[in-house]
């Protein structure tokens, strides 16, 4: 009976990875097709060639399209072979007119040009088959790209990072939800909190210098955004356990205030007059890994401990198992319950500063909705919505079942009406399985006991 | 025997061989029990013993695997609940199954409401439902909401349905749990009459007194199957019945003890809260068990939450060892190792849903906690000392406490607070829904803190138990301390119940 109780535990626990997983596979194998290499070994094959096969002392051209993939391989050969001492080679990231305008420079110079390196979507240009027609200099050039390969759409380094920043705001955020959910409570504030604390932070920034604002201005409006979405949680919270108001009433209040403030804040506008430094909180870089899944990790990373190894953490599990009790064995509850609002505050605070950051603007309106797929995460990570129990790790997993089937369906094309459709789907799928589950297998499920 | 007329020779009620398994555990393995019209069966036997499952299986919740379920010889398949309801059977569980924003009437009839022309017809259905209440003795207001009524009331109104359904065979389970002496001995009475209208009673109690003085015959179920079955039932004595129940001979119903009685550690002087606690004065020494008897209702849970901290009192002051307190909430309380076992384990004493473990580490963490962080080893250890010196069954220390039975339910309970270190230690209702052989158990601990030097407030409603567990006695009636018994052993049933009735 142990060993068949232990290896049903364990199933469950690892149910929402395996559909992940599945998931995964699904889309790597619908999305796969033969498409020009990228990464270290393409970088790797390409430098090779400026390396051996090309003159040396003549002007290698290498050529990425902007905005792709290409761009970020043309980037890195070049800065590869610049380093190897290669110091003729030239990079261009731009469209085919770029290039033509370079090829003309290049006759001008009456440089000689020993090759062109290219690849991804720069090296489908048709300007490519026109070289010799129209620069009869350069007709024998020879243009190198990587070998092709079969490689799936959905696994490539710059989708599986579109599917991070996608989910990066909601996965965040629910973290907070979580723990609010773990109490038996809901917080319908949240999206709107996003909009506030991204107009806050941004008109902190306009107000203090607007794109001329130094780094330590930005910091400073990121940080009065979370803050005051945390003060709201806080006040949420108070009046959750002061005053035993129904957490979905308190908050769907709050949501509408929230939203409120966040129009009288900016008067209706959006706010774009930014620096860079507000955009690098979401798409900048620390030690070459983005800050997105940085942020990811850290965060639930510390969630994950807070939840599972602190007094804190288990207080909130006791709080949503059963209020009464947890109160006759002494444990703070209404410092808990205001605790998990206030979270839940700061996290959606965090929250609307990387998607201000993510699209370079604060409007009033963003993240309209928001709450109910931060829910939807929770929910589909097996949180029950009764209380008592859930993982902070099966949130993470839930807010990626849904962004992998978003991307997935971006990939292949599929209607945004027909997205919905399958998306609210597969929640009641997750919440049916996730109940089985509890009950003890699929089929004492159907059976209804 | 097949298909004879139901006369008084056929059994209403025939289960032959039942047996029912669930994943991992055979829960009947071959029970049997039989009842005829007019007759009350008394079901006893511990937790886990198969009581409930052979009760559901007759509820239509369970399907046996085999054996055979017969009604006045015919044989039948209960695969539904509807299906068992609409031959008759009626079971009325521990925790009720009433709509508690409906009134009474409302209730009666749910799902088969008197209607005239597709409406509801309230006035046959208000004359029903009081020749119904009437016949069973009982004044209920028709239109009070279920929520408002007295347990003993919901309980008439759970009869009252079975009868209204034309139930031939009522299963009561544990009715007399929650109920004052006064309102069992009118439960008893309802249904010595039932039997006399010629319905068939199975009656599942702890109490064995009530048993038996109530059954006509008992079947005693051990581990899944049926150690015994009595006709002859005055023959039969307690001290049988609880032989046949644990499988073992037990000496004595309470242990003895040489009570070393100390300093006097919390005392209470004119401790009130609206109607509930009226001007309540004692003292509680250490090395003694004080018991507080009175029917349910008479403020005694009251007084314990206010000792605890759980509500706040109007007036009055508590002193602890000398010093005055007062408790905003049970966190304080707690913190001087005050600590209260409540009277309702499911609601108020444990978190179902979670392990044993974590249940037991909730008051504790701080003691676990090193370096912010939780030693969940240190924590586990803890407990299975406990696991060992309370002899409590768990399969793991991270088994959910709500598949737990009641008497390991409340050692969980007691492991937390032991090690919390509390010694002024309230024991509300500490035996309730536990079978016989934990009770013991149970005994013999409170016998162990106090020779420890700890103090017990002990809150029951079977009189023997406070008499037989307490050196003084407090009776509570109507909010009031009524009267104080110093020789608690000494003392008797009768004695106790006149102060709690009337002074």
């Amino acid at each position: 009976m142990k060993i068949f109780g232990i290896t049903k535990i364990r199933l469950g626990d690892y149910g929402m990875v395996l559909a992940l997983l599945a998931l995964c596979v699904l889309f790597s194998l619908l999305t796969l097709k033969r498409q020009s290499g990228d990464g270290f070994q393409a970088v790797a094959e390409l430098i090779n060639v400026i390396e051996n096969k090309l003159p040396k002392e003549q002007v290698v051209l290498v050529v990425g399209a902007v905005n792709t993939d290409s761009a970020a391989l043309a980037e890195a050969v070049y800065a590869e072979a610049r380093e190897k001492g290669f110091e003729r080679t030239r990079l261009l990231v731009g469209s085919p007119r770029d290039l033509r305008l370079v090829l003309d420079e290049l006759i001008e110079e009456e440089a000689f040009l020993g090759g062109i390196v290219t690849g991804g979507d720069a090296a489908k240009w048709l300007v490519w088959d026109q070289i010799g027609q129209n620069y009869p200099a350069f007709a024998g050039v020879r243009i190198a790209t990587p070998s092709e390969r079969l490689w799936p759409d959905f696994l490539k380094a710059s989708n599986l990072l579109a599917i991070v920043e996608r989910i990066v705001v909601i996965a965040i955020i629910a973290i907070g939800m979580t723990l609010v959910i773990i109490t038996a409570g809901i917080d319908l504030s949240v999206g709107s909190l996003i909009a506030l604390s991204a107009v806050i932070s941004a008109s902190v920034v306009q107000i203090l210098g607007g794109p001329e604002a130094s780094g330590w201005v930005v910091a400073l409006g990121f940080l009065s955004g979370i803050l005051s979405c945390g003060l709201i949680g806080l006040m949420a919270g108070g009046l959750v356990s002061r005053f035993k108001l129904p957490a979905f009433i308190v908050t769907l209040g709050v949501m509408m205030m929230a939203r409120g403030l966040a129009f009288m804040t900016t008067g209706g506008f959006s706010i774009d007059q930014v620096p860079d430094s507000f955009v690098w909180l979401a798409q900048g870089r620390l030690a070459g890994i983005p800050n997105t899944v940085l942020l990811l990790l850290v965060i639930y990373g510390a969630a994950h401990v807070f939840m599972t190894r602190t007094r804190y953490g288990r207080y909130i599990y006791a709080v949503g198992g059963n209020a009464e009790a947890a109160r006759l064995t002494g444990v703070p509850v209404g410092a808990v319950v205001a605790l998990v609002y206030t979270v839940s505050g700061l996290a959606a605070g965090l929250g609307g500063c990387l998607q201000a950051s993510l699209v370079r603007a604060a409007a009033p309106n963003m993240a309209n909705m928001y709450e109910l797929y931060v829910i939807a995460a929770v929910v589909v990570g097996g949180t029950s919505l009764s209380g008592g129990s859930g993982k902070v790790l099966g949130t993470l997993i839930g807010a990626f079942i849904i962004a992998v089937i978003q991307n997935g369906m971006n990939l292949l094309g599929i209607q945004s009406y027909t997205q919905m459709f399958t998306l609210g789907g597969v929640i009641v799928i997750a919440v049916l399985l996730d109940k089985a589950r509890q009950s003890g297998g699929i089929r004492q499920f159907l059976a209804g006991n | 025997m097949i298909d004879s007329p139901a006369d008084f020779e056929t059994p209403i009620l025939e289960m032959r061989d039942i047996v029912k398994s669930f994943p991992g555990v055979k829960a009947l393995k071959g029970v049997s029990l039989e009842l005829r019209s007019g007759e009350a069966l008394g079901l006893i036997g511990e937790n886990g013993a198969g009581k409930s499952t052979l009760i559901k299986a007759l509820g239509g919740v369970h399907l046996p695997d085999s054996g055979d379920i017969r009604l006045a010889g015919r044989e039948v398949s209960l695969r539904s609940p509807s299906i068992s309801q609409s031959e008759g059977i009626a079971i009325i569980h521990q925790e009720f199954s009433l709509a508690p924003n409906l009134n009474s009437r409302e209730n009666l009839f749910l799902g088969k409401e008197k209607t005239q022309y597709g409406f509801i017809d309230y006035r046959s259905e208000e004359e029903q439902a009081r020749i119904l209440f009437e016949s069973l003795g009982m004044k209920i207001d028709l239109d009070r909401r279920c929520c408002d009524l007295t347990v003993a009331e919901q309980q008439t109104v759970e009869i009252a349905r079975a009868l209204a359904s034309d139930a031939r065979i009522i299963v009561m389970d544990e009715p007399t749990a929650a109920l004052s002496q006064q309102e069992v001995d009118k439960l008893l009475a309802i249904i010595e009459d039932l039997k006399r209208k010629g319905i068939a009673i199975i009656y599942i109690s702890h109490r064995l007194e009530e048993v038996l003085s109530l059954a006509d015959r008992i079947t005693v179920l051990r581990d899944g199957e049926t150690v015994a079955e009595e006709t002859n039932v005055s023959g039969v004595s307690k001290k049988q019945l609880i032989e046949w129940m644990v499988g073992r001979s037990l000496d004595e119903e309470f242990p003895k003890r040489n009570p070393t009685i100390g300093p006097v550690r919390l005392s209470v002087k004119g401790l009130s809260r609206g109607q509930a606690v009226q001007n309540a004065n004692f003292d509680l020494r250490g090395g003694e068990v004080l018991g507080i008897a009175g029917l349910v209702g008479s403020g005694r849970t009251e007084l314990a939450r206010l000792l605890f901290g759980a509500d706040k009192a109007d007036t009055g002051s508590v002193t602890l060892d000398g010093e005055a307190v007062e408790f905003e909430n049970p966190r304080y309380a707690i913190e001087r190792g005050i600590c209260l076992l409540t009277e309702d384990r499911k609601e108020q004493g444990l978190i179902l849903v979670h392990s044993a473990v974590e249940n037991f580490g909730l008051p504790n963490l701080k003691v676990f906690v090193r370096n912010v962080l939780l030693d969940q080893g240190k924590e586990r250890t803890a407990f299975e000392a406990y696991v060992d010196s309370l002899k409590i069954k768990v399969s793991s220390v991270s088994q959910q406490v709500g598949n737990l039975s009641g008497g390991n339910q409340q050692k969980v309970v007691l492991a937390k607070w032991l090690q919390r270190n509390a010694d002024i230690l309230i024991f509300d209702e500490p035996t309730r829904g536990i079978d016989v052989g934990a009770k013991y158990e149970i005994y013999l601990l409170i016998n162990q803190l106090v020779a420890a030097g700890k103090s017990v407030l002990l809150i029951s409603s079977e009189l023997s138990e406070v008499i037989g567990m307490s050196d003084r006695i407090l009776v509570m009636r109507e909010g009031r301390i009524q009267g104080e018994i110093e020789n608690g052993q000494g003392t008797t049933q009768e004695a106790i119940l006149s102060m709690a009735l009337d002074t």
